[in-house]
């Protein structure tokens, strides 16, 4: 049993909150005090049916005015997988909280509802998915009960949903008719639509192929602690740890640790549990070297004919997520994996339309949930790779100095 | 080629690692918070083989309502003497006796409150800077949007519309003098992982997990143990049942469930059959809709 993280986004209205009720209902993770408590807030409502939606619904504000206002995160299991939802409000306002619970998710559900067809907000999620290197895309088509569960409905968004997606970096789309208020392909295959044979969107989540989505080529491992016992069974013993970022590491393999260029080979991979002979993303472990070289929390181990760029000048696909603009040439403290080094905006070089995925090169004001191209120069060398390449060594976060608050996703070009 | 994957517990097991890797990092005075129960002996477990070979660079602190059963007890100084962890005690009596806190009077009166004051001024005295803890978020669903960093204030406040957003593995610990991180390794475990990590990795758990006889009583369809802690309405009829406890908390507050279950195996199983949530059992959730959400808002865990 393995783990798949998605995220859910649609428009207002287009049955995300039902959807997901209806997979956690279907697939019996919802538990009876749960759903003796929506029953009751149904009722409260006036609402006739119990409202599936009102599970997902977390904090009190958000109760009060009906909406997702934050990322919330579920978890439900099949004998085959663990799933963990992020589930992520779709209005524009929210492009922020969309960004977060796609940073970590392997593949984004996007809800269409099948009597609107591609609308904005179809667009816009679809390029944050594709942005956010999200190698899976499923696109719903929601409430196929209400145009008569019609194919040419179907056929149709979907002929232009291909034509619209093929421009996104994402190559693994698929499309499934469903109901989420009716159940039809959500867990369960219904004969309401015996012209559809694809999989249900379950079947379809159990079974896509996530294993060879992380990067197992280039060695990339960011040294997070530097363990060092001082008892006396391990007296000499400095042990770096960290997780594994990419890349396979072997017992007896020749390494450097940049930035210092120095070079040596892995005498151990050490866990609690024992030795391992090789070590994968994400594993965490220990790495004992043969020599005693100087190595710290920052430093990054890398195969010795194999590394990542070296750079203070550095260009991302910025997201910001801050009411506070982003200011030209303003200085911000950045974290990228285990390193934490200040920068400073050198360039805003467009805004990107995410409804249009125009590029705007006269708007340089980069406000919440924006999307633009900046370049940076950071106070030391960063190792880096591109995003594409590596979610974990291409992305960076930036904080604002006065109030210690994370305000911009950087993804590296 | 081989295929690079691991489990789901191994992934958990690596991310909650890693997180508590972090928190070593990027503070200068952690501490873990240990109630005994079976969520926080796992992130100690967790913490152990973080920094393994080297010990936990940081202690564990029990915040005691002097309300717990007995077995919790001799768990916990079992446990930590086997593996030569340091303990802090914050003592919800002593807040008591210096008049801190008041307190409950009547049939339900609970010491599950008075908690927060005295885990604020234990965070506050002992000079920590970040407090760990074993909460889940799937165990209740102001617990969902939780951060596994979570930022607060110098009064110990958790403020859920201003949350920092939390992307990829980087985790923003920045604060200012005086205030605190609350951080969850475990955020993304269900009580079913938690089961099958102690299964696997052949954990301790206190007895109270599994099934015993023990004198107890039905009050809101819950089954609660009689202990000198709480008094019983003489239509609540004490008798010897056959029961375990999902969660163990302060003993006034939690509730028991019938149960066979005599080993993990079984509890899996259980766990898996069940229609009812951990917390459905503890009568601190039901007091409003909204009482975990406010009580983590003024610093609860
Ligand atoms: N007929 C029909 N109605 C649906 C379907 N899915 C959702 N709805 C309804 O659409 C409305 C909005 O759904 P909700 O899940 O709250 O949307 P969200 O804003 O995307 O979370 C609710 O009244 C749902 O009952 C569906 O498949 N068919």
């Amino acid at each position: 049993m393995d783990l798949l993280r998605f995220t859910t986004a649609g428009s207002v209205d287009d049955g995300k909150s039902t959807l997901i009720g209806r997979l956690l209902y279907d697939s019996k993770s919802i538990f009876e005090d749960q759903l003796e408590a929506i029953e009751k807030a149904s009722e409260q409502k006036g609402e006739k049916q119990v409202n599936l939606a009102l599970l997902t619904d977390g904090l009190r504000a958000e109760r009060e005015q009906g909406i997702t206002i934050d990322v919330a995160y579920r978890y439900f299991a099949t004998p085959k997988r663990k799933f963990i939802i992020a589930d992520t409000p779709g209005h524009i306002q929210y492009t922020r909280n969309m960004v977060t619970g796609a940073s970590t998710a392997n593949l984004a559900i996007i809800l269409v509802d099948a009597r609107h067809g591609i609308v904005e907000q179809t667009k816009r999620h679809s390029f944050i998915a594709s942005l956010l290197g999200i190698h899976h895309i499923i696109y719903c088509i929601n409430k196929m009960d209400l145009v008569d569960y019609n194919e040419k409905v179907f056929q149709t968004l979907k002929t232009d949903l291909k034509a619209f997606s093929s421009k996104l970096k994402t190559k693994d789309i698929s499309y499934i008719p469903i109901s989420a208020l009716k159940g039809d392909n959500v867990v369960n295959r219904n004969t309401n639509m015996p012209w559809y044979e694809g999989s249900t969107l379950l079947h379809s989540l159990e079974n896509i192929h996530i294993a060879s989505d992380r990067n197992h080529i280039d060695c990339r491992f960011p040294v997070q602690y530097v363990i060092r016992p001082q008892n006396d069974a391990y007296h000499d013993y400095r042990g770096y740890a960290g997780r594994i970022e990419g890349g396979v590491f072997k017992k007896n393999d020749e390494i450097m640790v940049l930035p210092s260029g120095f070079t040596s080979t892995i005498k151990s991979i050490d866990t609690f549990n024992g030795e391992v002979k090789e070590a994968f993303a994400p594993m965490s472990v220990t790495l004992n070297l043969e020599d005693d070289i100087d190595v710290s929390r920052g430093d990054m181990i890398v195969r010795k004919n194999n590394s990542p760029k070296q750079e203070q000048n550095i260009d991302v696909m910025l997201c910001w997520l801050s009411e506070t603009p982003l200011k030209h040439k303003g200085k911000y403290a950045l974290k990228h994996t285990s390193k934490d080094v200040r920068c400073m905006v050198q360039n805003i070089l467009y805004k990107v339309d995410i409804n249009t995925l125009h590029r705007n090169e006269e708007d340089k004001n980069i406000t919440t949930n924006d999307i633009a191209r900046i370049s940076l120069r950071t106070t030391q060398p960063l190792f880096i790779d591109s995003y594409g390449n590596n979610r974990a060594t291409g992305s960076v976060i930036l904080i604002d100095e006065s109030t210690n608050n994370t305000v911009g996703a950087g993804m590296i070009i | 080629m081989t295929d690079y994957n691991l489990s789901h517990l191994e992934e958990l097991e690596s991310e909650s690692i890693f997180i508590l890797r972090e928190v070593a990092a990027q503070f200068e005075k952690p501490t873990l918070l240990f109630s005994g129960g079976k969520d926080s002996i796992v992130c100690y477990h967790l913490a152990r083989k973080a920094f393994f070979p080297a010990n936990v660079p940081f202690p564990l602190m029990h915040v005691d309502t002097g309300h717990n059963f007995d077995e919790l007890y001799e768990f916990r100084d079992k446990l930590i003497n086997e593996t030569g962890a340091r303990l802090i005690i914050a003592s919800v009596q002593e807040s008591i006796d210096q008049g801190k806190v008041t307190e409950e009077k009547g049939l339900n009166a609970s010491r599950n409150k008075l908690q927060t004051t005295t885990l604020l001024d234990a965070i506050e005295s002992n000079k920590f800077d970040c407090a760990l803890g074993g909460a889940r978020r799937d165990e209740e669903k102001a617990r969902a949007k939780e951060r596994f960093f979570s930022h607060r204030d110098d009064f110990g406040q958790w403020d859920p519309k201003n949350q920092r957003p939390e992307l990829w593995n980087i985790f923003n610990g920045k604060k200012n003098y005086g205030e605190h991180f609350r951080v969850f390794p475990i955020s993304n475990w269900t009580e079913m992982d938690i089961w099958q990590y102690i299964k696997k990795e052949n954990i301790s758990i206190p007895n109270l997990y599994l099934t015993h006889k023990r004198k107890c009583f039905v009050r809101d369809g819950v089954i609660m143990a009689k202990t000198d802690f709480i008094d019983t309405k003489p239509s609540e009829e004490i008798k010897e049942m056959q029961v375990r406890f999902r969660t163990i908390g302060d003993a006034t507050c939690t509730g028991a469930v019938s149960s066979t279950a005599s080993n993990i195996d079984e509890i899996i199983n259980e766990v898996a059959a069940t229609r009812i949530t951990e917390r459905g059992g503890r009568s601190d959730d039901k007091r409003s809709e909204a009482a975990m959400e406010d009580r983590k808002k003024e610093g609860y865990f």
